[in-house]
């Protein structure tokens, strides 16, 4: 056996979209341990509450990370709803349902292109990213904005979408199903990808309820939870059970993010089936006073979005948890025993996103 | 042979036309609900400063005394708060991006010379009303003073 060694891994590595650093304590080619260190990409934006009234927080929640904007919006406004008692029109709650999904649609599908450039796939990583664009494409044609939205309102959305543009949507997912099927047959059969992900970092249900992971890495572990089962939006009204899976491993982690792809675009084309007629914004009078906590599942896991008003136009606190960081502890206790080369790809299982962690 | 599944897509690229469009020498086409770039009319905005007021990046800067109205494009966020917040509809967003600078040039628009000639000639008579006003009032209570002192002194006469 060799001397016990510290290898620092990252901020910068060819690997993370976003830095973290990570010191790997290794024996030979086997990790012993790692610890973990944030706070490169902190920004302070939860403390902007006492600069930004309460409406114009929306945009700047938004803004806590690219990928999942739209949930982080919603999270707020729904929180800042709740207070306010504000009864959201249907047809309101059934378009952030959509947009909900497809943010996780493009999301799952950016990781499944990142997964494959992590274990040396490329081309595959080109064939991901080249569908995630039709999905940005049709969030820009609604929005305006192809990864911070700014459609989120409290009370509504700003803007609605005419039923024409839902009817090409639905004829665009029903096209999208067959270019997923051809890549992730690839991702579930292939050998090459294979040898990289089945049996590599195993969670065990024990420790995944233990260390508190959330998310798609918490159901890949076959526990059956998710905060959409709470029914918040439009999801009570939509046929919707959660994916999961039981080996607990990197593969059954890739298997369930596919299995939430599928299911998103038959939740989006449930919800523009389903599509109620009216208004989008209900009128928003008077100051917020009290406090909530809002769940709601991200892309990458739970989010907690907790408000605190004093009936003045700034709020008195806003914190978010997020997934990533609910994750960490949990990517620690998997990177134990594993080979280094398998770390790169250990850190994108949990589809990490440092920018909501540190905010 | 599940090795060789991806080499039907492979082969297929080859001959594929590309997915990526070739920008800048093909232009991209934006859509109409795109969030681009702010552009005001000047001729219609009054300089209230509610978009600087409500701009979350601090982008736009209003002076009244300049008569200027001031943006910088590479900090603003597009988020259509500024829009959708202004009283004469002057802020319109456009769908087309910023154009990439080798500064970060801010865009600086003023009213034109005749509009500064009426607004100073307006702000002169309001100055001059407001004068004339103040005026009025001092000299209505010297008189007011003047009324009640003769009172005064005549009741120190007696004593």
């Amino acid at each position: 056996m060799s001397k016990i060694s510290v290898v620092p891994f990252g901020p910068q590595h060819p690997v993370l979209p976003e830095p973290i650093h990570l010191d790997l304590v290794i024996q030979d080619e086997k990790v012993l341990s790692a610890i973990p260190s944030i706070g490169f990409v902190h920004r302070g934006l939860e403390s902007l509450v006492d600069k930004r009234d309460f409406k114009e927080m929306v945009l700047v929640a938004e803004r806590i990370c690219g990928i999942c904007s739209f949930g982080h919006g919603m999270g707020y406004c729904e929180a800042v709803e709740k207070i306010m008692n504000i009864t959201v029109p249907d047809r309101a709650r059934f378009l952030r349902t959509m947009f909900q999904e497809m943010s996780r649609l493009h999301s799952h599908t950016m990781w499944l292109g990142l997964a494959a450039d992590a274990f040396g796939y490329e081309s595959l990583f080109m064939e991901c990213w080249r569908i995630r664009e039709k999905i940005l494409d049709m969030l820009e044609m609604a929005t305006g904005g192809r990864v911070i939205f700014s459609i989120c309102d409290v009370g509504g959305l700003r803007k609605d979408v005419p039923d024409e543009m839902l009817a090409e949507f639905d004829r665009r997912f029903a096209a999208l199903k067959s270019d997923y099927d051809h890549v992730t047959e690839i991702f579930l059969n292939d050998d090459a990808v294979k040898s990289r992900l089945c049996g590599v970092g195993v969670m065990t249900i024990q420790q995944a309820n233990d260390l508190g992971c959330c998310g798609p890495f918490l159901r890949a572990s076959g526990v059956r939870r998710d905060a959409r089962m709470t029914n918040y939006e439009a999801y009570g009204e939509l046929d919707f059970e959660p994916v999961t899976a039981n080996e607990g491993d990197s593969y059954a982690r890739c298997k369930v993010r596919i299995g939430e792809i599928y299911q998103s675009i038959d939740l989006i084309r449930q919800c523009i089936a389903k599509m109620p007629a009216g208004e989008v914004q209900a009128p928003v009078k008077g100051l917020p006073d009290g406090e909530y906590m809002m769940r709601i599942e991200q892309p990458r896991g739970e989010a907690l979005y907790y408000v605190k008003a004093n009936g003045t136009k700034n709020l008195t606190r806003f914190r978010v948890r997020t997934p990533t960081f609910a994750n960490i502890p949990g990517l620690m206790e998997i990177m134990k025993g594993t080979e280094v080369a398998d770390v790169a790809t250990l850190i994108l299982t949990i589809d990490p996103c440092i920018s909501c962690t540190e905010r | 042979m599940s090795l060789a599944q991806f080499s039907k897509t492979a082969i297929r690229n080859l001959f594929h036309k590309p997915v990526t469009e070739k920008y800048p020498f093909v232009p991209k086409e934006y859509g109409e609900r795109t969030r681009g770039h702010i552009e005001n009319d000047i001729s219609k905005c009054v300089l209230c400063g509610l978009c600087m007021m409500r701009c979350p990046s601090h982008a736009i800067t209003v002076n009244k005394a300049a008569y200027t109205w001031q943006i910088n494009p590479f900090s603003c966020v597009q988020c259509n708060y500024c829009v959708e917040g202004c009283p004469k509809k002057s802020l319109t967003m456009k769908n087309t991006y910023t154009k990439p600078d080798t500064q970060k040039t801010s865009v600086v628009l003023k009213y034109s010379a005749e509009r500064i000639a009426g607004e100073e000639a307006r702000r002169k008579a309001m100055i001059e009303k407001a004068m004339a006003a103040k005026k009025a009032a001092e000299a209505k209570k010297a008189a007011a003073a003047q009324e009640a002192a003769p009172a005064g002194t005549g009741k120190a006469e007696v004593q």
